[in-house]
């Protein structure tokens, strides 16, 4: 045995006070990684959410609800239909400063062969659409054509698969990539299918009719505002220009969902940091506690012939690799506690979760096993520095 | 080999400086190759400390340690811990062993703390001589007082040093292994040409001395041989 493999052997032979110090470490690194990816996932969420919608502006119909269930829409997945004469799109274009305006068409499912829960189709106009397209086309090259449906990710139906949806057999051409929104459990089609599918549902009951009596109807209109002109200033014309619709800025549409995640970040963050200051204070007492037990051991080590700096690398090899297993025991921990249940987290925090990458992960696990493994590094070194206060020779004999 | 001058050791008490007192006092002697000497007194006295001085472990208020030509307490701690490993056998009293390693491990650590892998010949040589040959694989907790101060002194042997402090080195022993360990370290001393400085309260210890220092009240003596 070398003398480089002690610290090893300390551990093995004491396995009591090994896994107390393991397990310590593995609860401090399973709250910080935990901690970290939920916010990290309620970040990337938002930010998808945000990204998906692509638009200044989102003209609605003026009716009080519908900015609610379309909020619902975006971040619960929670279907809903709310209609607004389509004749408000061709107002819209004329409003000065508007770029584009994209309409789309909503139609809540009452019940598809794919899912438990109704489901939300979406109708686009592909030639005008600047928000859906861009993400369908990354899962399917062409233009969506009769009776074509593009999916949500979480919607369990496969491409190639056919759907029923008030009884019309859609053919789905695309999966989308995961958003984590309540876009991702949507389907979307184009107008012409829409249009099948409204009279379908008519027909089954279920009206799209305006109070006009008019069947040529659109849900919302999403509008990039021109280079240059101030989106506030276009979107109280379009307020005055458009009546019986209410635009409203995309931003505003998260307010909540935003001040949501800055209160949960908060929180998390505050959580994150008791955590850590409290993990060095354990750290600290535990690996003091520990090397105030072995004062007598490591005095005989620098009667030996270990130096003080011999001496502290030794503690601080042994502490090392207390810490780095604890951190990875830890940070596996989180992993088979969060990944798993993603949709339950998720439907609990009642926000857009959007699991980071594999790379924002790895980099999260790295950084939480270095973290904990330097403050235990710390802790210890602290400890041992206290302890090269004292010569051997007294420590000696006050354990004698 | 190891020559003491004007050793003194000054502690405070926690009511201020001017409750001090002297655990030793101007302490001087000599330790020389090919010799034993023993050190005795009341408990208190101050052997342990002036021991503890003699190993480098304990930086005196006063006065040099010198071994040959090389003053410990000059020496910043790398250098003066390497030189205790190689050159000073410090056998100290109480537990000493490391109680995560076996017997013959501990008796190698000393060896390995240097960068080898230990004299483990050295080391078989050494438990046969002070009869723990059998207890190689023993931990410390499976072991006797008396075994354990018998591992103790194996390990500062085993490294061939120039000089051996043993401090109470035959405390926990029966009149037997009293004999034996004082024979090896007689043997160390005649044979191999160690320095050899046994505190005992043991006056069996002085039979095997050349030199006989008592200490009292932190004040030490040299004593005339034979007794």
């Amino acid at each position: 045995m070398g003398a480089s493999r002690l610290p090893v052997k300390n551990l093995i032979r004491r396995p009591g006070r090994t896994a107390a110090l393991v397990l310590l470490t593995a609860f401090l690194a399973l709250s910080v990684f935990g901690g970290s990816v939920v916010v990290r996932s309620l970040q990337s969420g938002l930010d998808s959410l945000q990204a998906r919608l692509g638009a200044d502006i989102v003209v609605l119909p003026g009716s009080a609800r519908s900015k609610v269930d379309f909020q619902q829409l975006l971040l619960q997945g929670t279907a809903g239909a709310f209609y607004m004469d389509a004749d408000a799109l061709e107002k819209v274009n004329e409003v000065e400063g508007v770029a584009h305006a994209a309409p789309q068409t909503f139609l809540a499912s009452l019940k598809a062969d794919c899912c438990a829960v109704k489901v939300q189709v979406i109708g686009i106009d592909p030639e005008a659409d600047f928000t859906v397209r861009p993400w369908i086309e990354k899962s399917y090259a062409r233009t969506l054509s009769d009776m074509d449906l593009a999916v949500g990710c979480k919607v369990t139906a496969n491409v190639g698969e056919s759907l029923k949806i008030y009884d019309q057999n859609c053919h789905v051409v695309a999966k989308l990539a995961e958003t984590g929104t309540g876009l991702d459990t949507a389907v979307y089609c184009d107008m012409a299918t829409m249009k099948k599918l409204l009279a379908a549902a008519e027909a089954k009951g279920v009206s799209h009719k305006l109070e006009s009596g008019n069947s040529d109807v659109i849900s919302a209109i999403y509008v990039k505002v021109k280079n240059g002109y101030d989106i506030d200033q276009v979107m109280a014309k379009l307020n005055s220009h458009v009546r019986k619709t209410a635009a409203v800025r995309a931003r505003s549409l998260f307010t909540g969902a935003a001040d949501s995640l800055a209160g949960i970040s908060r929180t998390v963050a505050l959580l994150a940091g008791a955590v850590w200051v409290l993990a060095f204070v354990i750290l600290l007492i535990a690996f003091a506690m520990m090397i105030a037990e072995r004062r007598r051991e490591f005095a005989v080590l620098r009667l030996l012939g270990t130096s003080q700096r011999g001496l502290s690398g030794l503690i601080l090899a042994e502490t090392a690799l207390c810490s780095l297993a604890g951190s990875v025991l830890g940070v596996g921990v989180a992993a088979m506690l969060i990944f798993p249940f993603t949709a339950l987290i998720e439907s609990k925090l009642n926000l857009p979760y959007l699991t980071p990458g594999a790379g924002t992960i790895l980099a999260l696990a790295i950084a939480t096993v270095a973290v904990t493994v330097l403050i235990g590094a710390l802790a210890s070194l602290y400890a041992a520095r206290r302890l090269s206060r004292t010569d051997p020779g007294t420590t000696l004999r006050e354990g004698a | 080999m190891l020559r003491a001058e004007n050793l003194s050791k000054r502690y405070f008490r926690k009511s201020g400086e001017a409750n001090h007192f002297f655990a030793v006092k101007g302490a001087s002697l000599e330790l020389r190759g090919g010799e034993v000497a023993v050190l005795m007194g009341r408990s208190g006295s101050g052997k342990t400390t002036l021991l503890h001085m003699l190993s480098g472990l304990l930086t005196p208020t006063e006065g040099k340690v010198w071994l040959g030509e090389t003053d410990l307490y000059a020496m910043n701690d790398q250098a003066l811990s390497r030189l205790r490993n190689q050159k000073l056998g410090v056998i100290p009293q109480g537990r000493s062993a490391i109680d995560t390693l076996t017997v013959l491990e501990n008796i190698l650590l000393p060896g390995q703390l240097a960068g080898g892998a230990g004299d483990r010949e050295a080391a078989e040589r050494w438990m046969d001589a002070l009869g723990i040959s059998g207890l190689a694989d023993a931990r410390p907790a499976e072991l006797s007082g008396g075994e354990l101060r018998r591992m103790a002194i194996a390990r500062a042997l085993a490294q061939e040093p120039a000089v051996i402090l043993a401090d109470e080195p035959t405390g926990d022993l029966d009149d037997e292994n009293t004999a034996r360990v004082l024979s090896v370290f007689q043997g160390a001393a005649k044979k191999e040409g160690k320095a050899v400085l046994l505190v005992s309260h043991d006056s069996e210890a002085a039979r095997y001395a050349d030199a006989v220092y008592r200490m009292d009240g932190g004040n030490i003596e040299k004593y005339s041989l034979p007794l």
